[in-house]
């Protein structure tokens, strides 16, 4: 099913959470919404579940405005941050609670029930769990668990609200690839919330990129990586150096310039178009060998190089080095 | 040795404040023979005394739940102008004396009230009858569930409300399978504490009761009057109730503390 959001604002008394936004997500994509915190993200997925209701504008679900139908009738799967697994009940009962509360003439016989459960929990590679307490799993099989819930009623929709958010970092990358496949297979139409641009970059379709209340670019992650359209996006999709370049050679010509830490080479000696720079700080832990480093006129820039680049230099701190910028975005275009 | 000091501190103010009294109500009681204790609990005012203490907390207790789960509910899941001031309001009977609740009352309701004459014309005695009594029970009574409920309710937040709506659960299958359960052991607890101040309120009732033996006599009141009228051993009798009240009440609640506190730990996640 296709969601449109057209034009809606949100106001929490004097803040204004949306403002005017807009946004179309196509039947089976996966769709994520990147953004710090305080951008609104979290208030457009709650405001198309039903959960919150917008000032202005209105939800579209397959065309049909959603205004009047509340959270319970949107047929809308919701996944919570923090799981809001029901406390009280053993993970048998929270998968089946959608399809028991379900009214007489349409609710499944306990058979049907038992049956779907227990393919939900198969299909989460959780069916040993089924007699537990949410307290009993661990992060990353309560989300699991939240998820299996959230599918027992065949929704057509989707929403998840930072899911790997309170995961620790591996069980995150494990989470995060698993999501993806499971999408693949099931196709349901899926907009997650993130602030992470690693994972938004890694699952989704496409990345609609949030900051402030608005939306600041929609796209891939190829465009919205390699094409951004403003310095906020280039800032947040990816670390990037904002530092000033003399164009023409002349004191007063200093250009802001946008350069991303792995597109610098490093050298010994001088090279045309370099600079030079003096080595404050190496980190060589990790893929890339971190630099950083501080310019003949004084801004401090983030490098990174490989560490057979790391190992051929030599480095040591207060080296002078000559730096060689290979790609940058200056002026009006941010595409790096 | 501090530790020893200090321990025998708290004994020695404990064995003054609670211990002793506790024995001189047993002691007086039992004074005149176990006789005279069962006639005293046996005599026709004291069981009036007792059904008119039972009635009024049957009907207040109840009422009370309702209006506890009702104000800590919206207080805890809902945003709305004046929240501060529900809140304060809830906590008012806290803050004033019962005496000065039961005063309201007899202001209300009195013959110089403004509805007053008309209670009387239409043959309403709501003073001094048991209606007065059983609404200053509830006035008293009336902050106990819903100060147990609203940190509990705030504390567990809205979440799982939101996933029992996006699953298609309606707002009533949502309080009786998602709510209610989650907060049951809090909800006693309010309970029993609401209870046992229901059983043993004595400013307000006393303002308003009017003190017709047989009619308008809660418990406390009587034992009041025993003890004005030199029936000591009685007063004591009837006293004794009262001590087995509170160790009923301190089992019922240490009961569902361990219960709660099990809950609670198992719900941090």
């Amino acid at each position: 099913m296709s969601i449109e959001v057209r034009n809606v604002s949100k106001q929490f008394g004097a803040f204004n959470a949306l403002k005017g936004v807009n946004l179309k997500v196509e039947t089976g994509e996966l769709i994520a919404l990147l953004g710090p915190s305080g951008s609104g993200k979290t208030t457009l997925l709650r405001i198309i579940a039903g959960l919150e209701t917008a000032e202005q504008g209105g939800v579209y679900f397959a065309g049909e405005d959603a205004q009047d139908r509340r959270a319970k009738d949107r047929g809308v799967g919701f996944v919570f941050q923090h799981y809001a697994l029901f406390r009280h009940m053993t993970v048998f009962e929270n998968i089946a609670f959608g399809l028991r509360v379900k009214p007489k003439n349409i609710r499944p016989s306990e058979d049907q029930i038992q049956k779907k459960v227990h393919e939900l929990l198969k299909l989460i590679q959780l069916d040993w769990v089924a007699d537990r307490f949410p307290s009993q799993l661990s992060g990353g099989q309560r989300q699991r668990i939240a998820l299996a819930r959230a599918l027992a009623v065949e929704p057509k929709v989707l929403l998840l609200d930072e899911p790997f958010g309170s995961l620790d970092a591996r069980v995150r990358k494990e989470l995060r690839q698993w999501l993806r496949r499971f999408h693949d297979e099931l196709h349901v139409t899926s907009l997650f919330v993130t602030h992470d641009q690693e994972e938004a970059l890694e699952v989704a379709d496409r990345i609609v990129v949030m900051n402030e209340g608005r939306i600041e670019q929609i796209g891939t992650p190829d465009q919205v990586y390699h094409h951004p359209v403003n310095p906020f996006v280039l800032n947040f999709l990816g670390n990037v150096n904002l530092f000033h370049l003399r164009v023409g050679g002349k004191e007063q010509n200093l250009t802001p310039v946008y350069v991303r830490p792995h597109h610098f080479e490093v050298h010994r000696s001088p090279k045309e178009g370099s600079f030079k720079a003096k080595v404050q700080y190496v980190n060589p832990a990790g893929s890339m060998v971190k630099l950083e480093l501080k310019t003949e006129w004084g801004e401090v820039i983030q490098v990174e190089i490989s560490p057979e680049t790391f190992q051929q230099l030599r480095l040591q701190k207060n080296e002078e080095v000559y730096v060689d910028p290979k790609h940058f975005a200056f002026g009006g275009d941010y595409a790096i | 040795m501090i530790k020893r000091l200090l321990l025998f501190i708290v004994l020695a103010y404990l064995a003054l404040f609670l211990f002793v009294p506790i024995a001189c109500i047993f002691a007086g009681a039992l004074k005149n023979g176990f006789g005279v204790y069962l006639k005293a609990l046996g005599d026709p005012m004291a069981l009036s005394a007792m059904r008119l203490t039972a009635l009024a907390a049957v009907i207040a207790v109840p009422l009370n739940l309702v209006f506890g789960v009702a104000a800590s509910w919206a207080i805890a899941k809902f945003d709305f102008k004046g929240k501060n001031v529900l809140l304060t309001l809830i906590d008012l009977p806290f803050t004033v004396s019962p005496v000065i609740s039961g005063m309201v009352y007899v202001l209300l309701f009195g013959a110089q009230s403004a509805i007053g004459p008309w209670l009387t014309r239409h043959g309403i005695k709501v003073l001094f009858a048991p209606p007065a009594i059983i609404l200053a029970t509830i006035f008293v009574t009336f902050p106990f569930i819903a100060r147990e409920l609203i940190p509990l309710m705030k504390a567990q937040g809205k979440e799982e409300e939101e996933a029992a709506a996006t699953l298609g659960a309606s707002g009533l299958q949502t309080f009786w399978r998602i709510t209610i359960p989650n907060i049951k052991w809090g909800l006693l607890y309010g309970v029993i504490l609401c209870n046992a101040r229901a059983i043993g309120e004595f400013g307000a009732v006393s303002v308003v009761s009017g003190h017709i033996r047989g009619r308008t006599n809660t418990l406390p009141l009587h034992v009041e009057i025993l003890y004005n009228e030199y029936h000591f051993a009685a007063a004591f009798a009837v006293a004794s109730l009262f001590v087995f009240v509170a160790f009923l009440t301190l089992a019922a609640k240490k009961l569902v503390e361990s219960r709660f506190d099990k809950i609670r730990s198992r719900s941090v996640v």
